[in-house]
């Protein structure tokens, strides 16, 4: 069958419904690349190194599910006392440490009766941040939504109205708190990092100075060593009679060190908005923060949304270093599971795997997001 | 009154009316913490000043570089625990490079099956908090090793326990210190030599073997250095005594952990910033070099990765920066670094402020060296008229 066979050569390509098209006349016959087994398998076998790389990767994941599996699930204890357990340490995971311990890591010394408290605020906050990060719902509806969530988590742990019992701050523990910290921590955080920012690319030079030093002071020192600072130190700062809870304190030093890393994130982003936008703004007689306002921000933010989301899980993951202060969050009570001498370094590896998932299921969650919105605005590097 | 309304119009009034302000903000700020803080300290009856530093100690520590007893001062057990953390970050540093580098280099493999082995090897090292990874290799060590007594030999005369790695040790003295230095002359002598070759070849087009000179630069200070100062190579071999073992030296459980820890934590970012470095290069420069006849192995050393390191040593120092800092929290595992140290001086002293002060102003030094090494390199390899 060639093309001089169709009877339609020579007039107007006219489909079934009468109407011309500009598909082709006859059969597809031009030249097609073959993709044969070979083309497929290529990258894994193509050359004898090729082919020992693919040999070796493949038995790696073998032996370590391998190793999984049996760890997980084939030698593993799933009823017994701790005694048992300690004759399957190393060979096999103890599912009651868990059956016994999960609510006291989750939530730590929060009264048992009242768990479901925190675990319906964290249900609440999952939710809101959820909702938040779809982009096609950002927007000032957003805000009413995050004051009622914040309402009803505060009114949830705290209690003391609607026929809650009150729970005092100091038994807060656990992954509510790290969460609490992380949060409060970045969302106070964030517009003193802005100010900071704007402050360190500013024409005046005392303020220009006083944000240099405040920024390069905060980032030159290790968290821990301000975390100190601020459990040893501020109650020296404070005038007689104020004591500051320790919570607090953490909490103040942590958004001091959040804002220093967020305020360079957003310099870098302000060095990227062209000079002309900020000449523009002023032709146009806005002055400084009308402009930052509704002019040079906007386009900023939206450039380090990325890398602000990367600053963003590191300080999920810095909130760790608030067990060397003595607070109960998610890793302390995770090691306080551990030292109960009931279970008196049996489950040692067991308990800290599982908060190593929690953080990885959380830190991974959130990677994806920041991918996702690099490919939502087209922002990615090369 | 008017000349005064006028004035608050005027840029230049309100720009230095702002600055004066905020300064006096911050003056206030100051002054009232100040007084603050000698009020209580006055109060709690708390000593100030750096004379405590002359005071005796009375605590042991673990791991020493250079000799310390529970009789020394606190000066001398702060300087042991800043030795302790330059010894860790350096060699984590060191650790780092390499393994970031190897995952890097795999990372842009042409084969998909081990670019995605070390993708998952880098997302599981980035998203679990580093905190958690020291306490978990801690505890690998810990659980997994036997006794002491029991203790394992892989080669004759290294013990691996869950106390620690024991390996034989040689005496260290002023002499190989000298015989150190000789070699140290030696490489920078290597290193001006090569650059001389490169002019040389670059102005006159010939090309000498280098080699022989390198060696010899390398060599002949070494040898120099060993027979003048003739120093004393007495080995220390540690031996299985009844409950321990003694002699030679210890790599502690801490120390390893510490290192391990750290190291494999970085080597992750690290392995990002080498694999986006090399991808910045543009594909032109490949296939440039490529049309020169140049093989991929020389391509990659001589042409993309001059241009990849320009991309890649900021981040890369800024990594080796946080994880010098990230060495802190060796207080959590009970390595006696720097703030370890300075911890139990502060717990004990109830000098606070001052012990604060001084690992502040030492970490801060360090970042702010570094800063400006980054600003000198960044102006250095800048692409200069664009």
């Amino acid at each position: 069958m060639t093309v001089l066979d169709n009877p339609r050569i020579g007039k107007p390509p006219i489909n079934d419904m009468g109407y011309i098209t500009t598909g082709m006349i006859g059969p597809d016959t031009r030249n097609r690349k073959e993709t044969s087994i070979w083309t497929l398998l290529k990258p894994y076998v193509g050359t004898p190194l090729t082919a020992i790389v693919t040999i070796s990767c493949i038995a790696v994941v073998i032996i370590l599910a391998q190793a999984a599996i049996s760890w997980l699930f084939v030698n593993a204890l799933y009823v017994g006392t701790p005694q048992d357990c300690k004759t399957t340490r190393g060979v096999g995971v103890c599912w009651p440490f868990f059956a016994a311990k999960l609510r006291f890591m989750t939530f730590g010394f929060y009264p048992y009766d009242e768990h479901w408290r925190p675990a319906l605020s964290m249900v609440i906050f999952l939710c809101t941040a959820f909702i938040s990060m779809i982009p096609r719902l950002w927007g000032n509806k957003l805000i009413p939504l995050w004051a009622a969530a914040i309402t009803a988590i505060t009114v949830l742990m705290w209690g003391g109205i609607f026929g809650l019992v009150r729970v005092p701050v100091h038994t807060w523990g656990g992954l509510p708190l790290s969460f609490m910290l992380s949060f409060v921590g970045l969302v106070c955080a964030f517009p003193l990092g802005i100010v900071l920012a704007l402050g360190r690319m500013s024409n005046l030079p005392a303020i220009k100075m006083i944000c240099i030093m405040f920024i390069e002071l905060i980032r030159g020192v290790p968290l821990i060593s301000i975390l100190f600072m601020a459990s040893v130190m501020l109650p020296l700062f404070m005038p007689e009679g104020v004591t500051i809870d320790k919570l607090l304190r953490a909490q103040i030093a942590i958004i001091f060190f959040a804002a220093a890393y967020i305020a360079e994130t957003v310099r870098g982003g302000l060095q990227a908005i062209p000079k002309g936008q900020f000449e523009a703004a002023g032709a146009m007689g806005l002055h400084y923060w009308q402009m930052m306002r509704l002019i040079i921000l906007p386009q900023a933010l939206k450039i380090v949304i990325p890398p602000l989301v990367t600053t963003f899980i590191a300080f999920f993951q810095d909130t760790t270093l608030v067990t060397i202060i003595g607070l109960f969050d998610f890793l302390d009570t995770v090691r306080g599971a551990i030292r109960d001498p009931a279970w008196q370094g049996i489950a040692v590896l067991e308990a800290y795997l599982f908060a190593s998932f929690v953080y990885l299921v959380f830190s991974w969650g959130m990677g994806s997001y920041s991918r996702f919105l690099e490919r939502h605005f087209r922002v990615g590097h090369d | 009154m008017s000349n005064l309304t006028r004035l608050i119009y005027d840029l230049r009034f309100r720009a230095i009316l702002y600055q004066v302000m905020a300064v006096a903000a911050v003056l206030f700020v100051a002054w009232y913490l100040y007084s603050n803080v000698v009020a209580n300290l006055a109060d709690k009856n708390i000593a100030t000043g750096f004379a405590y530093l002359q005071r005796e100690a009375g605590f042991q520590i673990s791991t020493q570089l250079i000799p310390y007893q529970s009789s020394d001062s606190y000066g001398r057990a702060l300087i042991v625990g800043i030795l302790n953390t330059f010894h860790v970050s350096l060699l984590a540093i060191v650790l780092a490079t390499i393994v970031g580098l190897f995952v890097g280099i795999a990372r842009l493999s042409a084969n998909p099956l081990l670019s995605k082995l070390m993708l998952l090897y880098v997302e599981l090292l980035r998203n679990v908090p580093l905190l958690l990874q020291l306490f978990l290799w801690y505890s690998i060590i810990i659980f997994t090793l036997p006794n002491v007594r029991q203790a394992m030999q892989p080669i004759p005369y290294v013990f691996l326990s869950n106390s620690g790695l024991v390996v034989p040790s040689l005496n260290w003295s002023a002499a190989k210190s000298g015989v150190l230095a000789c070699f140290v002359l030696g490489i920078i002598a290597a290193f001006l030599i090569n650059r001389a070759a490169t002019r040389r070849r670059i102005s006159t087009g010939v090309e000498r073997r280098n080699w022989p000179m390198l060696l010899a630069a390398i060599v002949i200070p070494t040898v120099i250095g060993i027979l003048v100062l003739q120093p004393n190579w007495s080995v220390d071999w540690p031996e299985a005594g009844r409950f321990r073992l003694t002699g030679g030296a210890t790599l502690t459980p801490e120390f390893t952990a510490l290192l391990v820890g750290l190291a494999l934590n970085a080597s992750a970012s690290i392995a990002e910033i080498v694999r986006s470095g090399i991808q910045s290069v543009k594909k032109g420069q490949w296939e440039a070099a490529q049309a020169l006849g140049l093989h991929r192995r020389e391509a990659m050393r001589l042409v993309i990765l001059p241009q990849g390191l320009r991309v890649m040593i900021p981040p890369m120092t800024s990594s080796y920066l946080s994880m010098f800092k990230n060495s802190s929290l060796a207080v959590a595992i009970g390595y006696p670094d720097l703030v370890m140290v300075s911890t139990t001086t502060m717990n004990q002293t109830g000098q606070a402020i001052e012990g604060i002060a001084i690992f502040m102003t030492i970490y801060l030094s360090i970042s702010i060296a570094i800063s400006l090494f980054m600003n000198w390199y960044n102006a250095h390899v800048a692409l200069k008229g664009r």
